[in-house]
């Protein structure tokens, strides 16, 4: 049974019909990109896997439940996490309080623990902050812990977000453009620590447009165009799918 | 039955003062984005600076045009000194909004200071007798009041609607750096914005002074907060809401007044602005605005 | 400007880094001063620093580290004095039972305006806070069966510990006042080192981003809210006792003004910033006694100044000192101070 299925699922905003019957199935331990050219409704799906919009129709179940038209509170606690296309740090938070606050769901300790500082507080705090220093260690961060989100470089950010999602110990990471805006270096070194997560046991799906990334890292590929699903299939299956080429490019003159 | 009348008429002149107050708070909202708190102790300043010219002897007229000129000017200051560094700044809203307190705070203690604190007569304006209909005595001042102000208000909706400024706004409100692209200069037409705010907000204090015959330097804390009410209600940024929204409130706190006891009608003002902040915050005419993620 | 700041940046830096001995050193300067001051006018001023200290770090959970703005404190303020000012004249209970009885009857309050209220953002949530204090002191005014209307309530009896009255002469007040400060500051030093101080900044800087990663908002904003109710009406309880006699007009939106500018000034986010804010903010006032009329355009100017220079505060912002982890954690070797 695949780890996500998404069975036939609409998003209508009144008139407009944004995601129009778009299933798809994500196996443990892949990595799927979502592609399309812009305006396709990549974003609009992700929103509603995460919970931000309800589907208008259709299902998605992860893991064997239920997930959609859940809080997005709620499916992160089930196990799935996302990342935002225009970066969406704390700002005004250090690194590490970013990452701290991945693990929010996760924290066993209640209200009272905290205002009598219990040793079952002092103990969970241990915990999480070393776990916290891990998972920075884990993307390359663990010397910028004491700096403030907003004051880091553009490619640390984006590696920020994600350790913060990762934090938030999902099984299923939504990346939304982890690329965007990165050099070809940086998308190199962003290509590596994504192919690391999956060897780590990650299952992760990514909304790009840097081809080159897709092409490299990803084990299946969808494509959306105008709301609906025009293709699916491996790197080399997309590649010269004449559908998928004719919505990036415009259809050629006959 | 010409109780009922009688208040109605009451309600509605308080009412279009409010939609008067209420119009300053909707343009300065509809363009920035902003709540100017500062509002309510302009239109205080506007009363007192016609006060302080009719004492003068300058005569009605002129006082008043001298109070329109100054406080427009003074909505200008307001703008230029507090809210375009912050917007230069690209601050945060809320510093906006606590930098409108922080003003208002200051004019109403400086009037408070210049003018000193305790209430000051104002003399009683149009007062040119009443007269009788269906049983229930109006004052002519009354329908002075409503007049001078519903022709301010066309004239207000005119500017925004028919002029090229208004046009401006309009396309600051919607893009305000498309419009900015454009070739409109929208430091000019925000200042010109502010202008419009104290000059009405002036006519609107003098206007409540020659009524009630008294002013004082928090005159403005009270109205400014029913006007808020009444912009929310019927929707911020919208000019014609503004404009029923004051006169709801008007009639609401007249009649509240009358059958509730004097001691609660400020409350009817807040009761009306927490209903609709919790139930209805884009107010009757207002549109939800969609946020993209 | 920048000169001062630059100067400013360093003794802050000073005593941050040396936070391990500076806490006790202040701590134990605190106890010891009112030994040495003989004025009772200045201990009253020590004290009044004490009750907004309180009032600035109750609002401060909530504007500064939640960054919801309410401009409406003044009415816990007012709900704490007034309900222990009752309790203790009309039903003769001692403070330390009135007390926190008013602090959890503020606490109330902040639930029932804070369930409807918080689901609004920016202007419209301070402007409706700010109509709830207005709400509040009418109803003070009129209520006259319950709170005796603009008479207010006299003859408030002092604190009473073990059959002594505590007042300024016997310093019993002070140190009462001390052991106030320190409850609350304990209290919200705790909850902003925790998980849930973590998701109220988060809440802060990006809610939605905050709720995406399971925080449910609403909630925490609501807790924020309610503990800092509490604390609020717990310094209006102290007020009311200490002072003995209260009327409506003792809590207008001119109070939450002040406890607002002391916020701002001080340093939002910050536990110090409140101190900071009130001892400068409190004995300025007495300090500058000829300029007393001029009171209300000086905090008005401080809110204009601080929103365009400088908005997160003396103490605010980002701090110039590292994170401080918790004991044992090892922190990574390449970790430097920035």
């Amino acid at each position: 049974m695949s780890l996500l299925t998404v069975n036939n699922i609409t998003k209508r905003f009144d008139g407009l019909v944004a995601v129009d019957d778009v299933s798809i199935r994500v196996d443990e331990g892949e990595i799927v990109s979502v592609i399309g050219p812009n305006g396709a409704g990549k974003t609009t799906f992700f929103n509603m896997l995460t919970g931000i919009y309800p589907v208008t129709t259709g299902e998605i179940i992860f893991d064997g439940k239920a997930l959609h038209n859940l809080t997005p509170q709620e499916i992160v606690e089930r196990g799935m996490a996302r990342t935002f296309q225009n970066l969406r740090l704390f700002a005004d938070m250090r690194v590490i309080e970013n990452v701290l606050l991945g693990f929010h769901t996760k924290v066993k300790y209640g209200f009272l623990d905290t205002l009598l500082r219990t040793p079952r507080y002092r103990k969970e705090e241990r915990e999480l902050h070393t776990e916290a220093i891990e998972i920075l260690r884990s993307i390359g961060l663990e010397s910028k812990i004491d700096s403030y989100a907003t004051n880091l470089p553009y490619g640390d950010q984006k590696r920020l977000e994600i350790a913060r999602a990762i934090a938030t110990k999902a099984r299923l990471l939504l990346l939304d453009e982890p690329a965007a805006g990165m050099n070809p270096q940086e998308s190199e070194e962003l290509l590596q620590f994504i192919q690391s997560l999956k060897k780590r046991g990650y299952t992760i799906v990514l909304i790009e447009h840097d081809m080159s990334v897709v092409m490299k890292i990803s084990d299946r590929i969808y494509v959306l165009d105008h709301g609906r699903l025009i293709a699916e299939g491996t790197p080399e299956q997309i590649g010269k799918n004449k559908a998928v080429i004719d919505a990036y490019l415009g259809k050629e003159e006959e | 039955m010409d109780m009922v009348l009688q208040q109605i008429i009451n309600g509605l002149t308080l009412g279009i003062i409010y939609a008067l107050v209420a119009v300053g708070y909707s343009l300065v909202f509809g363009i920035l984005r902003l709540i100017n708190f500062s509002h309510g102790s302009v239109y205080a300043f506007g009363a007192h600076i016609s006060m302080l010219f009719i004492g003068f002897n300058f005569g009605l007229v002129p006082a008043i045009t001298a109070s329109v000129v100054i406080t427009g000017l003074l909505g200008v200051f307001i703008d230029k000194t507090g809210l375009e560094p912050l917007r230069k700044k690209k601050s945060k809203g809320i510093s906006a909004l606590i930098t409108t307190i922080g003003i208002s705070y200051i004019i109403q203690n400086l009037l408070m200071i210049v003018f000193g604190s305790q209430t000051k007569f104002f003399p009683k304006l149009f007062d040119y007798g009443n007269f009788t209909v269906a049983g229930t005595v109006v004052g002519i001042r009354q329908i002075v009041i409503f007049a001078i102000a519903l022709l301010l208000l066309a004239v207000l909706t005119f500017v925004v609607n028919h002029t090229k400024v208004g046009l401006a706004m309009k396309a600051i409100e919607q893009n305000q750096k498309a419009a900015h692209l454009m070739g409109i200069n929208v430091n000019s037409v925000i200042t010109f914005t502010f202008f419009l705010g104290g000059s009405s907000a002036a006519i609107a204090g003098t206007l409540i002074a020659g009524y009630y015959q008294m002013v004082y330097p928090v005159m403005g804390f009270m109205v400014g907060l029913k006007a808020f009410a009444a912009a929310v209600l019927g929707g911020i940024g919208i000019l014609y809401g503004s404009i029923i929204g004051g006169l709801f409130i008007g009639l609401s706190e007249t009649f509240a007044a009358t059958y509730l006891g004097g001691s609660y009608r400020d409350a009817i003002a807040f009761l009306i602005l927490i209903i609709v902040l919790l139930f209805k915050p884009s107010g009757l005419f207002g549109k939800k605005t969609i946020t993209k993620v | 400007m920048r000169n001062t700041l630059g100067v400013f940046s360093r003794v802050r830096l000073f005593i941050d880094s040396r936070r391990a001995i500076m806490l006790p050193v202040a701590i134990a300067v605190l106890l010891v001063l009112p030994l040495i001051i003989q004025s009772q006018y200045i201990l009253r001023i020590m004290v009044m620093i004490g009750v907004y200290s309180v009032l600035a770090l109750s609002l401060n959970l909530v504007t500064g580290y939640t960054g919801q703005v309410s401009l409406g404190h003044a009415a816990f303020y007012a709900i704490g004095a007034y309900t222990s000012a009752l309790l203790s004249t009309k039903l003769g209970l001692n403070f330390f039972v009135t007390a926190p009885l008013a602090a959890v009857f503020a606490g109330i309050c902040g639930l029932m305006l804070g369930l409807p209220t918080l689901r609004l953002t920016g202007s419209y949530l301070s402007i409706t806070t700010m109509g709830f204090c207005e709400v509040v002191r009418m109803v003070l005014l009129n209520w006259e069966s319950l709170t005796n209307g603009p008479l207010g309530i006299q003859k408030i009896p002092k604190p009473m510990f073990f059959g002594t009255p505590l007042n300024l002469a016997n310093r019993g007040l002070y140190y009462l006042m001390l052991a106030m400060v320190g409850i609350t500051a304990y209290c919200i030093h705790a909850i902003v080192r925790s998980n849930t101080g973590r998701a109220l900044t988060a809440i802060r800087d990006d809610e939605l981003a905050a709720t995406m990663m399971g925080v449910r908002a609403m909630r925490h904003k609501v807790l924020a809210f309610v503990v800092s109710a509490f604390f609020s009406g717990l310094a209006g309880a102290f007020y009311a006792h200490m002072i003995n006699y209260i009327d409506p007009n003792t809590f207008t939106f001119d109070t939450s003004i002040v406890i607002l500018s002391i916020v701002i000034m001080g340093g939002m986010g910050t536990m110090t910033g409140p101190f900071l804010g009130s001892v400068l903010l409190i004995s300025f006032p007495e300090i500058l006694r000829f300029m007393a009329e001029y009171r209300f355009v000086v905090y008005g100017a401080i809110l204009v100044i601080m929103m365009r220079f400088r908005p997160q505060g003396f103490l605010g912002g980002q701090q110039l000192t590292s994170y401080r982890l918790p004991k044992h954690v090892v922190r990574p070797v390449s970790g430097r101070e920035n």
